[in-house]
């Protein structure tokens, strides 16, 4: 007898039931909507104008009146972590979209044509893949100046190749299939397949992936930031409160303290969500958290 | 005394009961064999003696071997039984094995852990089992490894492992469904005479009625986890005391009704192929020396008339997949060339093959992998509509869908559902339809019975004898399972190596091969008629 264990249904219902039953979907999510919700809250509304210095109030520690304490300059530290964290999750997005809608499309064709285009397209994106993020951005932004959107563009294009890769290795598992046999013969060319039914059964590696570098992303704006290579003041980063905090460890720890817990925060967040989705959407995951 | 008895065993996963009340024993020295479609719960039966069944299974009855309680046995006592007493044969040969590891180590491996033998000693016994199984060691060291083995040779590496401690009852679950019939044949034999030597009690789990007939000394008949018949295995099958063994020998024996039947040369034909050859990069021996090719197929000629069904049989490796592929223009000849209706289509741009796709469609093997999990019946079936010189609209494919259902059996309502909520032979019935609905000329199969059910199989044939006689499309029918090409063809092509081998009409062919590839073919094929006939015989 054949062992044919079927897939669960895939159903939006049968998925939504799932996410609710994985933890680390649902603590992952959370504090990813947490962090969210706190960006677009300093849009409207922060304690204080970060922008404002109150040298009276410098290096105040946490109370009442300042929660997470204050700077060398008197702003306020909550205020300065709520503005980062839009400059943070901005950064990080759009470096995942630059990634994405370079890297997936060059990961797909090279898996399609295989033979040389694949080759010379894969040794490329070795060549990129060979310098850490820090490292390119730091090359990018000593040509075009330093600044938020050089940032960006920087940790964009590390993206790339990550993505190229994850493209290319899942669209390799899918072509050999039948059903990519039975769309070739009705006459569907390699663009058309490669939308069709390619990228609709790698989504799901891409979403994950897509996680996990968003993580790292904001990682790397806190890097870029914390070198001077990111936002430039007065625009606050978690990076480069850090860089501030840096020389008063020990007499204002709060300034490291608060920054460094935010953006421990949201990478946990957010790689709890990637793992949580990998788990969701892997009919075959029977793993237990 | 029997080895192996299980007594009103019940099963239930969960909240799914998947045994109820099912009774078998096994006595020394017999083979028992255990037969039922897919989902009937015969390798659950086989798990349960195992106890390796899933952790929510919960199991009620009893199964006795060799005096042991096995459902209240300890974890220690079967660790002990598995691989030592019980050997296990699983059906998938390509995965049975593990990758890494050299065959001499996973056959000495049961042998060190159980017998606490040396590894020279191990590997000693290892080199005497693998002799035994037919992989001397001139060709088939012990440092082998899986992938450089056949698919058949695989079998036998396991079949070494289970039978290396000479246990007393081995599990076979489909041993050879995986493999070509000869291969089927080899490995059956070997079954047998391991049976006779080593007077173990055999479990021998197959879909397939010939094949448990021609081995099987008693038989039990299970269907959606209940016994359905039980009982000498010729007696049981010739007197068909239960509907259910009538009916699934009926459906393993079935032949479509095909009334106009279509002879040779009384058409000008649809497709032509024209001493065509495919040649693969072979693997280099030396770095100076260009890598020879191997020529997968050798200056095959053919030709399909409208209407004719035609039947390429062969064993697996044979190259006949890659004929297929190559008429279907998914891959290129290296030589030789093409007609389709009078047009050369090889070597032409996709753009240019668009009016021969539209009348030439395929159906494959696997009804699981050929569609995608992602999307829905209606945008599967209506795949081909894009071969269309006109795009139909939105409800006029709807329609089309529709129309093409109904002709496979299936309901309008199934077109907004997801492969996966269809079985496997409804699913059998979606690649039909999506074949079917440009109305091609020519429809290429590729083994599209093999992974189904004996009765499913017989709706699926009957379905391509209905539009062979009611829409007129020839078939080229790609199998290695004779009963198929004798059902469903009117002449039949044996391929062996890369080249057609012998040719001619079906009965003519199958009845009295000449080739000795064919031949090979013909007397290594399981028939139930003739098994059955021989077990009465050797009774009196």
């Amino acid at each position: 007898m054949t062992m044919r264990v079927d897939l669960p249904e895939e159903t939006l219902a049968g998925v939504l039931a799932k996410a609710f039953g994985n933890r680390s979907f649902l603590i992952g999510f959370a504090i990813t909507l947490l962090v969210a919700a706190v960006a677009i809250l300093s849009f409207i509304w922060t304690p204080y104008d970060v922008t404002r210095l109150v040298i009276a109030d410098k290096t105040q520690a946490p109370s009442p009146a300042h929660w997470f304490g204050t700077d060398h300059f008197g702003r306020d530290i909550l205020s300065m972590i709520m503005v980062g964290a839009r400059n943070s999750i901005a950064v990080a997005l759009v470096a995942v979209g630059i990634g994405m809608g370079v890297g997936v499309p060059l990961g797909a064709f090279a898996a399609a044509r295989g033979s040389l285009a694949d080759e010379a397209l894969m040794r490329v994106n070795d060549l990129v893949f060979a310098f850490p993020a820090l490292l390119s951005a730091i090359m990018i932004t000593a040509i075009f100046g330093p600044g938020a959107v050089n940032a960006i563009i920087a940790i964009g294009i590390f993206n790339i190749p990550v993505f190229a890769r994850v493209a290319r290795a899942g669209a390799l598992a899918i072509w050999p299939r039948e059903f990519i046999l039975a769309a070739r013969a009705a006459g569907k060319g390699m663009t058309q397949i490669s939308v069709e039914h390619i990228l609709p059964n790698i989504a799901t590696l891409l979403l994950v992936q897509g996680t996990i570098q968003f993580a790292l992303g904001i990682l790397a704006e806190a890097g870029l930031s914390y070198v001077g290579l990111g936002a430039q003041p007065p625009m606050p980063s978690w990076g480069r409160m850090l860089f501030d905090a840096q020389t008063r460890m020990v007499t204002a720890p709060w300034m490291a303290i608060f920054p460094g817990m935010a953006i421990v925060i949201t990478v946990l967040g957010l790689n709890l969500l990637g793992d949580g989705i990998a788990d969701i959407l892997d009919p075959k995951s029977r793993r237990r958290r | 005394m029997s080895l192996l008895e299980i007594e009103n065993l019940s099963l239930a996963i969960g909240e799914t009961p998947i045994l109820k009340d099912v009774d078998l024993a096994i006595a020394p020295s017999e083979v028992v064999g255990l037969v039922g479609e897919s989902g009937s719960g015969k390798s659950m039966t086989a798990l349960t003696v195992m106890r390796l069944l899933p952790h929510l299974a919960r199991t009620n009855g009893r199964v006795t071997f060799d005096g042991i309680d096995i459902l209240g046995a300890s974890e220690d006592q079967m660790c002990a039984l598995r691989g030592d007493d019980i050997g296990m044969v699983f059906q998938e040969p390509m995965t049975a094995l593990n990758p890494v590891k050299t065959i001499g180590e996973q056959v000495a491996e049961g042998i060190r852990w159980h017998t606490k033998a040396g590894r020279a000693e191990a590997e000693e016994r290892a080199r005497k089992m693998l002799d035994r199984v037919g992989l001397p060691e001139a060709k088939f060291p012990l440092s082998r490894y899986p992938h450089e083995l056949s698919g058949g040779q695989r079998q036998r590496v396991v079949i070494a492992i289970a039978c290396a401690l000479k246990p007393k009852l081995l599990i076979a679950d489909e041993p050879t469904t995986a493999l070509d019939v000869v291969l089927q044949a080899q490995i059956l034999d070997l079954l047998r005479d391991l049976v006779a030597e080593n007077r173990m009690g055999l479990l021998l789990i197959s879909h397939d009625l010939a094949v448990v007939t021609e081995m099987a000394d008693r038989l039990t008949i299970l269907r959606r986890g209940e016994v359905m018949g039980a009982g000498d295995t010729a007696r049981t099958l010739s007197d068909q005391f239960h509907p259910y063994t009538r009916e699934l020998a009926l459906a393993s024996m079935h032949v479509p009704a095909r009334p106009k039947t279509h002879l040779a040369g009384s058409a000008k034909p649809l497709l032509e192929v024209e001493s065509v050859s495919r040649d693969y990069p072979g693997r280099r021996k030396s770095l100076f020396r260009p890598a020879e090719p191997i020529r997968a197929v050798n200056d095959v000629s053919l030709t399909i008339e409208p209407a004719q069904s035609v039947a390429l049989v062969g064993r697996s490796g044979c190259g006949k997949s890659t004929l297929a592929r190559m008429i279907l223009a998914l891959d290129k000849p290296t030589a030789g060339a093409i007609r389709f209706r009078g047009e050369t289509i090889t070597g032409k741009a996709e753009a240019e093959l668009k009016p021969a796709r539209r009348d030439m469609q395929v159906v494959f093997q696997d009804p699981y992998g050929s569609f995608d999990p992602r999307q829905k019946v209606e945008k599967l079936v209506a795949e081909p509509l894009h071969l269309l010189e006109k795009q139909p609209a939105r409800a006029e494919r709807r329609e089309m869908v529709a129309h093409a259902l109904d002709e496979v059996g299936l309901g309008p309502s199934d077109m907004d559902k997801y492969p996966h909520e269809f079985s496997g032979g409804q699913r059998q019935r979606l690649s039909i339809a999506r074949a079917i609905i440009t109305r091609p000329k020519l429809v290429v199969a590729d083994e599209p019975v093999s992974a189904l059910d004996v009765s499913i199989r017989a709706q699926i044939l009957d379905l391509f004898a209905e539009l062979n006689q009611k829409l007129g499309i020839a078939y080229l029918f790609i199998t290695h399972d004779l009963t198929v090409a004798r059902a469903m063809s009117d002449e039949v092509l044996v391929m062996h190596e890369g080249k057609i081998v012998e040719r001619g009409r079906t009965a003519d062919v199958l009845d009295n091969p000449r080739s000795e590839a064919a031949q090979a073919l013909v007397s290594a094929a399981p028939d139930l008629h003739r098994a059955i006939a021989r077990r009465l015989q050797e009774q009196g």
